[in-house]
């Protein structure tokens, strides 16, 4: 029995181009109060196109059905549980958005002039100190524009303080229950990855990373609490590992939603960590981005931030540009301003306690669902969960069926899937996060609908094979999608239904 | 939900982590808000900086009309709070959407494969780079100066620790275009890519044939950036460049000081294996429907690991959109339309200014301040509720007494004519 779902029809949508007419238009331009400009005359005739083969022309009102239609077919936080592992897929308030819309703030240039900028300053100024308390870091940097910009900011200071000290080093360490970004960020700031195996309890094996800790390590890139939702329990001895052989702590703050009011990276020996503000504080992830990679620091890297640095002289706020010692710049401008005004809604909306509850929250309702799952599902590390708990598909295997399959089988129940596949130490990982948006009852219908599915493997694995089969899109081809790649609509229409 | 999971309270959830970590004090932040008191909070900041300014300033960031449909389908909950598409089955809103922006892209640029969005314009371009670096298999970057400043800036942090060695090379000092005798005495048989802007970043419009031609004959790649995209709507597409890196700001993207943008990359099909980010191609279902997935991902990180293209995760999904729907509303003529109004604005208000460069522009120009420091005119300019250009020496000290100033389809007559009352004074 399916509580929570039933189906209900929704409209077809054909490509825009596939439904273009032309001359159609969706817009007005108010009549040119200057002279028209003879744009040949103006550019050279070789510089101006025909025009734009093939793009849309549509009516207003065709093209909000279209986006409204579309809208229709995707799943999202709004219509429930969302339990992607390490993604932090917690309720976007409204309030974030309206703010974030407000005239000074959405229109401000970014080279208008600094006097007519302070409230968009005070605002960044506000949140990097806040950021830091949370943290426990001294400084913060909030131009990073997602998770993985802010790894790469962060081993550039690293590597940037390292080199002033006369010798970069090599190579990073990585635990391999580590995230795809970490591995992918050294390369890119010109480090070797060494792979740090995980003990049986899930945890950094701390007498193989003392051997593994020597003159050529620069840094260690942890992620705590780590992939599996498990408290690296020995993070401050593994500091004081790095610390001794001139090595640095880098913290992947993708978990920090286990963390916030509880336990601060900067107390526990990290020099360098970034967050994810779509994670931990709620702006939107909006199908993929944008995001937002606050980097945060201890003293000794402070010279190294990207550059310009915000800074309070005064009664003002001020861009600080002469920073001899910065890594430089990573993105124009100074970040996704967009995000910081959500991310200080959503802190000022909870406030010190109301961020403190949350976490204890979201540790709670993964611990729920550990509980409740665990007699039906195989659990390979038994070490206390926080925010998030990865099963794995190991009982369920023996009968044919795997964690894609039991996660497409969920969304016939009303759900979007938890993380397939994550981390790679676990095999068949199924890696839930429900964090503390989710009351009892969605959490219960999830648990239910996992201990049915449970069942059904049982008796009718062909069922959860071939699901999902209440979607208007039944199970998607992937290997012809990357075996012979269409990625752009080249004018070959489907006959309409 | 305690008993269930055989604990007492709250606390002892955390009973096992270590003494030493805890944080035994609450957080030094204010307590918690109504929504009343956080948007008031907000509006007042606002109230803080520039409003009801009329603005002239581009240089990567531009002052255009933001259709009302773009907020109210990014506004959507099924498009905002959704995560990146890799449950195809419910995620083909946003897989749909992302297939109509990668094929809009191509159809503007003139490019065979267009990816998911990058963060933006300025980390886009050593993307591409290092695309380069791997299609050609050479390691030098030659860049031109007239590339926006601070996606120079970008480009040098990425590369200093990948042995990418990056040069610039000069512009005419008359016409503001490339030079491309330096540039010819520059390139060599190492050289992986060549980068320049159009409309550069004094806003003018680059001979895009040549500078590929000449990267052609060295086996160097043309990598065409572009900041300003409303310009493509009347500017013939970079045919002739092998990848494109751009900006998509101006379409229905508020400036936000800054971001949240976002970037693209296109490319031709041949190097399709080699592009950074997410794609999405299409495919069909168990049921023969057509259907759309994220595809190729074994260039990305979450397969790739230290091997993948590049680190990129999250793009700008969400940015995208605003973007394809300004694209739909406004469409094949209204793209057209408003590039040029925009032409025809900055020319008007250009026919009255001293200029300091003689090459084609399209909606910014550079204005010498005769006599005068941009910052006095500037100064005189705010008085009238006026925000002004800006002055170049800092990022070009050659171009002292000089400022970059932007006329948009926004830009009112009586504000140009107030612009060129001040400058003649």
């Amino acid at each position: 029995m399916i509580k929570k779902v039933r189906q209900h029809i929704n409209q077809n949508e054909p490509l825009l181009f596939e439904n273009s007419s032309p001359g159609k238009r969706g817009y007005q331009l108010p009549p040119l109060d200057v002279p028209s400009v003879d744009t040949a005359a103006a550019l050279g005739a070789s510089n101006i196109r025909a025009e734009i083969e093939g793009f849309p022309e549509v009516s207003e009102v065709e093209a909000i059905r279209h986006f409204t239609r579309l809208s229709t077919h995707n799943y999202a936080i709004d219509l429930g549980l969302y339990p992607l592992g390490s993604c932090t897929m917690k309720y976007n308030p409204r309030v974030n958005e309206q703010v974030a819309r407000i005239e000074g703030l959405a229109w401000a240039h970014p080279y208008q002039p600094e006097s007519l900028s302070q409230g968009i300053l005070e605002v960044m100024g506000t949140l990097e100190k806040i950021l830091a308390e949370i943290t426990g870091m001294d400084e913060v940097t909030l131009q990073p524009a997602a998770g993985a910009h802010g790894e790469f900011t962060g081993i550039l200071l690293i590597r940037a303080l390292l080199q002033s000290q006369g010798n970069a080093r090599k190579k990073l360490l990585i635990p391999d229950s580590a995230h795809g970004t970490n591995p992918a960020t050294a390369t890119m700031a010109g480090y070797k990855v060494e792979n740090i195996k995980s003990n049986e309890r899930g945890m950094v094996d701390v007498e193989s990373l003392a051997r593994a800790v020597d003159e050529d390590v620069a840094a260690l890139m942890i992620t705590n609490p780590n992939t599996l939702g498990v408290f690296e329990e020995n993070i401050t001895r593994i500091a004081e590992i790095l610390h001794s052989k001139g090595a640095l702590v880098y913290m992947d703050g993708a978990n920090m939603n286990a963390l916030v009011g509880v336990a601060r990276p900067g107390d526990f020996g990290v020099d360098v960590m970034h967050l994810n503000l779509h994670k931990t504080f709620s702006t939107p992830h909006g199908g993929g981005g944008p995001g937002s990679g606050p980097v945060a620091v201890k003293k000794h890297l402070i010279p190294f931030l990207p550059k310009p640095r915000l800074e309070r002289v005064g009664e003002r706020w001020t861009w600080n540009y002469d920073r001899p010692q910065s890594v430089g710049r990573v993105r124009a401008f100074y970040g996704n301003i967009g995000m910081h005004v959500r991310a200080l809604a959503y802190i000022m909306a909870h406030g010190g306690d109301g961020l403190r509850n949350a976490t204890l929250d979201a540790v709670l309702n993964a611990n729920y669902i550990r509980a409740l799952i665990e007699p039906y599902y195989d659990l390979p590390h038994k070490a206390p969960t926080m925010h998030e708990c990865v099963f794995s598909d190991e009982r369920q295997t023996k009968r044919g069926v795997h964690t894609g399959d039991i996660a497409k089988r969920l969304i016939d129940y009303g759900f979007h899937p938890y993380t397939v596949s994550f981390p790679l130490i676990v095999h068949g990982a199924m890696m839930i996060e429900p964090t503390e948006t989710e009351s009892k009852a969605e959490l219960d219908l999830f648990v239910d609908a996992l201990i049915s599915i449970a069942a059904e493997i049982d008796t009718d694995p062909e069922l959860v094979l071939k699901a999902p089969h209440h979607t208007r899109t039944s199970r998607v081809d992937e290997v012809t999608a990357a075996r012979k790649p269409i990625v752009r609509w080249k004018g070959v229409t489907e006959p309409r239904p | 939900m305690l008993s269930a999971i055989g604990v007492t309270s709250l606390e002892d959830l955390f009973s096992h982590l270590p003494a030493e970590v805890r944080l035994n004090r609450p957080l030094a932040i204010d307590a918690g808000k109504s929504e009343y008191e956080i948007v008031d909070y907000f509006r007042a900041r606002g109230d803080e900086n520039a409003n009801g300014f009329a603005s002239f300033l581009g240089a990567g960031v531009y002052h255009h009309y933001r259709p009302v449909l773009v907020d109210t389908v990014v506004s959507r909950g099924e498009f905002l709070t959704s995560y990146t598409p890799y449950q195809a089955e419910i995620s083909q809103g946003t897989l749909t959407t992302i297939f109509e922006f990668q094929t809009m892209i191509c159809q503007l640029t003139g490019m065979e494969v267009a990816n998911a969005s990058m963060y933006d314009g300025s980390t886009a371009v050593p993307e591409a780079a290092m695309m380069a670096m791997r299609v050609t298999g050479r390691d030098r970057i030659l860049v031109s100066r007239t590339v926006h400043p601070e996606y120079r800036e970008v480009l040098l942090t990425y590369a200093q620790h990948q042995g990418m060695p990056v040069a610039e090379f000069g512009y005419l000092k008359d016409a503001g275009t490339l030079d491309t005798a330096d540039l010819e005495s520059k390139i060599d048989s190492g050289t992986a890519a060549v980068i320049i802007q159009s409309p550069n970043f004094f806003g003018i419009v680059e001979d895009v044939r040549h500078a590929a031609e000449i990267a052609h004959k060295h086996g160097a790649l043309l990598i065409f950036v572009f900041a300003e995209a409303v310009s493509l709507g009347l500017l013939e597409p970079p045919r002739d460049a092998d990848i494109v890196a751009g900006e998509l700001q101006s379409f229905a993207i508020s400036p936000v000081y800054g971001g949240p943008f976002a970037g693209i990359i296109a490319t031709k099909e041949k190097f399709m294996r080699q592009i950074p980010g997410r794609l999405v191609g299409e495919t069909k279902d168990t049921r023969g429907n057509r259907a759309f997935c994220l595809t190729l991902a074994t260039r990305e990180q979450h397969i790739r690991r230290e091997k993948a293209t590049s680190n990129i995760c999250t793009n700008q999904a969400l940015i995208a959109l605003m973007a394809t729907v300004f694209m739909t509303v406004y469409g094949k003529e209204g793209l057209r339309e408003l590039a040029q109004q925009n032409l025809s604005k900055a020319h008007y208000l250009a026919g009255k200014l001293p200029l300091r460069f003689s090459g084609p522009f399209f909606n910014e120009f550079v204005a010498s301040t005769n006599g005068r420091t941009p910052d006095q005119i500037n100064q005189t300019l705010l008085g009238k509720q006026i925000i002004g250009g800006l002055p170049l020496e800092r990022y070009y000290p050659e171009l002292k007494n000089t400022m970059l100033l932007c006329a948009t389809e926004m830009s009112r007559r009586e504000k140009l004519d107030t612009v060129a009352e001040v400058f003649a004074k």
